[in-house]
């Protein structure tokens, strides 16, 4: 079971918390208009990728935050943690 | 039974303690402290079982976690078990076992036939037998095969016992409490670092309990029993025995399953018979030490050949002898120890080394003592069925494969030692890369993954000295980064023997004209033959060739197996070991009762139980309650002997006729205030939100982002920047989520807030057309005339003292109301809405006849809102806006979603009128068409029409725009049903609506 740092409540377990996917994954702007293939890349297509992940996560039994979590796919290992607002660099 | 094999004052049992015990029937007895297996030996009992593919006669192979072949079924307080180690069960008064694997008993087994067919069994008869004629297999192969095999038989009755879970957080986790955990324990304890310590077996100390040894000027167990009793009073530590951890995760979770009362011969009130420990260590020691490794010879599987550990155990641990006439084999210097032993309790063993000369202090002893040793000897084969009678041993030459002449020995049990395997499943299991050790001819763990370190034996470290050394040292410098002390702690003076190297030699060749079976895996029954038919067959991987052989498969997971089985695929092969690798060790460890791992989450237990404030209403009044989602709802309330359909047909009557109320508080209510709460609505709805006016309440969908309907229900706006959100009671989890993600994640800039109120509320609808005179009644001071509260309206008013909510909503779509009120106050309502409504002949009614309801009138939910639809395949088209943005919207334009044919809900009707539907049946145009029949659709919901007094489906039905009036069929195989029906609307009841606005 995973570890993760909720930036805002610090080490919580993994059943604390739901998984949101590609935190990565931009939303188009309302009222513009996007082309078959962006839509389908925002709604569907994911990359899956070996090594370092940057994916959300919500903490649902705790501060229901959603946060960002910089994670290893393959060792599962946790590098950073993130708020919904900070930047990553 | 008198206890044959039994020696005076040795051992560490309580002899003044002797227990009564059954094995297959017969009695016997044995002392407080014996296992099965200790107890069983004592009284010269071998023969324990039949292996798994062959049914050969099953001994003792070892004395602990790694017994391959002593697996029981045991009885334990009216309950059984099965997959019980003898060697790990401890004995109790009253203990009853079997042996597995056998029928019609152990000792006259039909399904040793097996062992003299022709076909043997070979690798890969999992896939390549009993296959053909296909006929054969479920009438004849399958019901021998399960009465033949099998490891015991489980419990089909519900399990009394309670299992608990614990959570724990500690600095240091040390698993074993061998001379490595107990040095590392010791070191950390004293610099206050929180320690656990784990031991798998009922008494503390390891391989201290039985070596010759001394630490500190004390035997190695006098030593262990010290530091034991130290830390015991320590507050910083907890020592834990009969405890396995058997699993390591994800960052520095390990799981340990703690024996509370398998010792026992029943479970202490309010004790749990297991308790699963979720430990987050900062670090972990894995002080697991090594098993000893089997030497394979021809049929070293016959009962009386075991471990020489193992026979050395049972005498200094529980005074028992595995034999009179012991003969011992081995390639390095422990079964000199073993020998020794036997010697100085005045049994004279025969040692056959491997080695050519070897020297050392042990061997030297043994000498002295007037050991028999034949050097360069190896055992060729045992002799015996049941039990060992003799062996034929022969010289061997210093290539090791050349026999010299064989000649016969009397024994009566031979003790094998190969030389130690690390236990490195912990170590592999956290992701650590283990690698291969020449010296030792074993693996050991590699750059460590995770905060863990191996030491001891189980790093491939034998001599104690060091252990000791690097033990003593890690405890230290581990928890000195962790609570920042640095006690010294003195490490005590060592006396052991040195022993010399041991020979790489594992395996003896087969003589000449002989075919004798050498077993690799002895609870799997994989012989080295079968190793060498699947390296034939092509097979090269190690993962693959222990799949067609199941090798290491069993439920030991190969921990006497897995490295001769290496051993032969290199050499087969011509590869070195490490260049074969090995297969990856996952957990558990040991066999977890899957009790254990269930805990307290069982019944009602296995999950939450909500019930709204108005339950113990419900419950007096008769109503037979369901399960939605997590909460109890009535489904319908109970009058004398009627049943479902006839209660909730009358309950749906009564609200077309004259006014029903139901309870619905189960519905999620998400409160949101902030001056964007309007635009939060207009982004998240299809339908528009900006110009609902304060006081209005306005049906809405929602949609995910692939287009898909995720939910639907009513949002009020209360005042300027507050508004009640509601959800179906099955969404109300996720819609929340949802709202939380786009407002904290994708617009961020919107000033709004949204918090769960689904607890806070109770709601009662009331329907049916006498609703607003009720409603009259019971807020006489309002004006809830159709203009003063119309359809969608909302107001706020006082009932008999109590704040409340009223909303003109219907999902009954009959004029109707929804009243809320603070949960506290709920019951209070209910029975004023009863006790007023009695005038206008009201009745409660439940789920059934709810849906009931919203059928008839062609009202979507959960059923037709499955995750499969998009708003016009539920007739809700009319609510998606053209002109603004919303979630999920570009997804409408897929070319799936606007094809001229799409699914879209209809009503249906059996031709006959009278033959009711079966939910989620198929919709064909032909009845009698070639299978597979093409399916058009399939029905959503059923329900019997109150309006119209025959049976009426929901479908979901491809081109369902164009089907009205169709005639096709609706088929449930499942339910052997085939039933005539019309298409028409669905909205089956006042299709304009007129009722909800009257
Ligand atoms: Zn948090």
């Amino acid at each position: 079971m995973l570890y993760i740092k909720c930036p805002h409540c610090g080490m919580r377990p993994q059943i604390e918390f739901s998984y949101g996917g590609d935190a990565s994954v931009k939303r188009p702007e309302l009222n513009k208009d996007v082309s078959d293939q962006d839509w389908d890349d925002f709604v569907y297509n994911r990359k899956s990728l070996r090594g370092k992940h940057l994916e959300l996560w919500q903490h649902i039994s705790g501060c229901r935050q959603w946060i960002k979590v910089e994670r290893d796919t393959s060792t599962h290992e946790i590098s950073r943690t993130f708020k919904a607002d900070e930047e990553v660099a | 039974m008198s206890q044959n094999f039994r020696i005076e004052n040795v051992g560490l049992i309580n002899k003044d303690k002797k227990l009564c015990f059954k094995f297959n029937g017969k009695k016997y007895f044995g002392y407080e402290g014996d296992t099965l297996a200790s107890a069983l030996l004592a009284n010269g009992v071998h023969l324990v079982g039949r292996s798994f593919k062959y049914h050969r006669p099953r001994g003792f192979f070892g004395a602990g976690v790694d017994e391959p072949y002593a697996i029981v079924q045991l009885y334990r307080n009216n309950e059984t078990e099965p997959n019980i180690k003898a060697t790990e069960q401890e004995l109790f008064e009253g203990l009853e076992a079997k042996s597995v694997n056998c029928w019609p008993s152990v000792n006259f087994d039909i399904g040793a036939i097996n062992n003299f067919l022709k076909i043997f069994l070979p690798a890969g008869f999992y896939y390549k037998t009993f296959m053909w004629p296909k006929s054969f297999w479920y009438r004849i192969y399958e019901p021998f095969i399960r009465k033949a095999a099998g490891l015991g038989v489980a419990s089909i009755k519900h399990d009394k016992e309670r299992y608990e879970h614990k959570y724990e957080h500690c600095d240091l986790l040390i698993a074993g409490s061998g001379p490595s955990g107990l040095s590392s324990a010791y070191a950390a304890a004293k610099n206050g670092a929180k320690v656990i310590l784990a031991e798998d077996k009922p008494r503390f100390g390891g391989s201290l309990l039985t070596s010759d040894v001394n630490i500190g000027n004390q035997s190695g167990k006098e030593w262990a029993e010290g530091i034991i009793a130290e830390l015991k009073t320590m507050p910083n530590v907890v020592v834990k025995n009969r405890s396995q951890i058997f699993g390591y995760y994800d960052h520095n979770m390990l799981v340990m399953s703690e024996k509370v009362s398998d010792h026992l011969p029943a479970t202490k009130k309010y004790h749990p018979n297991k308790r699963l420990w979720y430990i987050r260590a900062k670090e972990v020691l894995i002080s697991s030490g090594s098993i000893e490794r089997p030497i394979v010879f021809g049929n070293n599987d016959t009962p009386g050949v075991m471990l020489s550990s193992a026979a050395k155990e049972y005498l200094k641990v529980y005074g028992v002898l595995v034999g009179r006439n012991p003969l011992i084999f081995t390639n390095n210097d422990s079964g000199y120890e073993t020998a020794i032993e036997f010697k100085k309790h005045g049994v004279d063993p025969i040692v056959l080394d491997s080695r050519k000369n070897p020297e050392s202090e042990i061997i030297n002893e043994a000498k002295n003592i007037g050991i028999n040793i034949k050097n360069s000897y190896v055992v060729v084969a045992a002799q015996g069925y049941k039990k060992v009678k003799s062996a034929d041993i022969a010289s061997i030459s210093d290539d090791k494969k050349q026999l010299g002449k064989i000649e016969n020995i009397q024994c009566d049990c031979i003790c094998v030692s190969g030389f130690w395997t690390p236990t490195i499943h912990l170590a592999s299991q956290s992701g650590n890369k283990t690698k291969f050790k020449e010296e030792i001819d074993a693996f050991i763990p590699g750059q460590s993954k995770q905060n863990e370190r191996t030491l001891g034996a189980a790093n491939g470290v034998f001599s104690l000295e060091e252990t000791l050394k690097t033990s003593f040292a890690a405890g230290s410098e581990l928890s000195k980064k962790i609570t920042e002390n640095d006690n010294e702690v003195l490490i005590p003076n060592v006396v052991e023997k040195k022993s010399s190297k041991h020979d790489k030699f594992w395996c003896v060749p087969l003589p000449e004209g002989k075919n004798y079976k050498r077993f690799l895996d002895f609870q799997n029954d994989v012989s080295v033959s079968d190793v060498e038919i699947a390296l034939k067959e092509g097979y090269r991987s190690i993962e693959h060739v222990k799949r067609y052989t199941t090798l290491g498969m069993a439920t030991d997971q190969g921990k006497t197996s897995n490295l001769n089985g290496l051993q032969l695929v290199s050499e087969i092969e011509n590869k070195v070991v490490p260049a074969v690798g090995h297969t990856t060790f996952r957990p558990p460890y040991t066999p977890v009762s899957i009790g254990a791992i269930v805990g307290r989450e069982i019944g009602k237990h296995s999950k939450p139980t909500r019930k709204s404030p108005m339950h113990a209403w419900h419950e007096k009044n008769n109503a037979v309650f369901v399960d939605a989602g997590v909460w109890l709802r009535p489904r319908y309330y109970k009058r004398g002997n009627e049943n479902l359909f006839e209660g909730s047909k009358r309950e749906a009557k009564n609200v077309r006729t004259n006014v029903g109320v139901c309870d619905v508080t189960t519905l999620g209510k998400i409160d949101i205030k902030g001056p964007d709460a309007a635009e939060l609505l207009n982004r998240v709805y299809t339908n528009a939100w900006l110009k609902l006016p304060v006081g209005k309440a306005r049906y809405g969908v929602m949609l995910r982002e692939d287009g898909i309907v995720m939910d639907d229900g009513t949002t009020t706006r209360i005042s300027e920047n507050h508004y009640h959100m509601t959800t179906t009671t099955a969404q109300a989890a996720n819609v929340l989520s949802h709202l939380e993600y786009y407002l904290q994640l994708v617009w961020p800039e919107l000033n709004a807030n949204v918090v769960s109120t689904t607890e806070q509320w109770a709601g009662a609808a009331i329907a049916g057309p006498k609703s607003r005179d009720l409603l009259q009644k019971l807020f006489p001071n309002s004006n809830v005339s159709n203009e003063g509260l119309p359809f969608m309206g909302y107001m706020e008013d006082d009932l008999y003292g109590v704040k409340a909510r009223i909303f003109r909503i219907s999902f009954s779509g009959e004029l109707a109301y929804e009243i809320n009120v603070e949960s506290d106050n709920g019951n209070f309502m209910w029975e004023k809405i009863m006790e007023v409504g009695e005038e206008f002949k009201i009745q409660p009614y439940g789920t059934e006849a709810l849906s009931t309801l919203r059928i008839e009138m062609g009202h979507v939910a959960g059923s037709e809102l499955d995750g499969r639809t998009i708003p016009y395949d539920n007739a809700l088209e009319s609510l998606v806006s053209k002109k603004k943005d919303f979630i999920g919207k570009r997804s409408l334009q897929r070319t799936a979603f606007i094809a001229d044919d799409r699914q879209r809900i209809v009503g249906v009707v059996p031709l006959d009128k009278k033959t009711s539907i079966p939910e989620g049946s198929h919709l064909v145009k032909d009845a009698n068409a070639p299978l597979p029949n093409p399916k058009l659709g399939h029905i959503s919901a059923s329900c019997w029409s109150v309006e119209y007094d025959n049976p009426f489906s929901l479908a979901i039905l491809k081109d369902g725009k164009n089907m009205i009036g169709e005639k096709l069929f609706v088929m449930s195989p499942l339910k052997n049903k085939v039933i005539p029906v019309e298409i028409v609307s669905s909205h089956y009841v006042d299709p304009k609506g007129e009722r909800v606005r009257s």
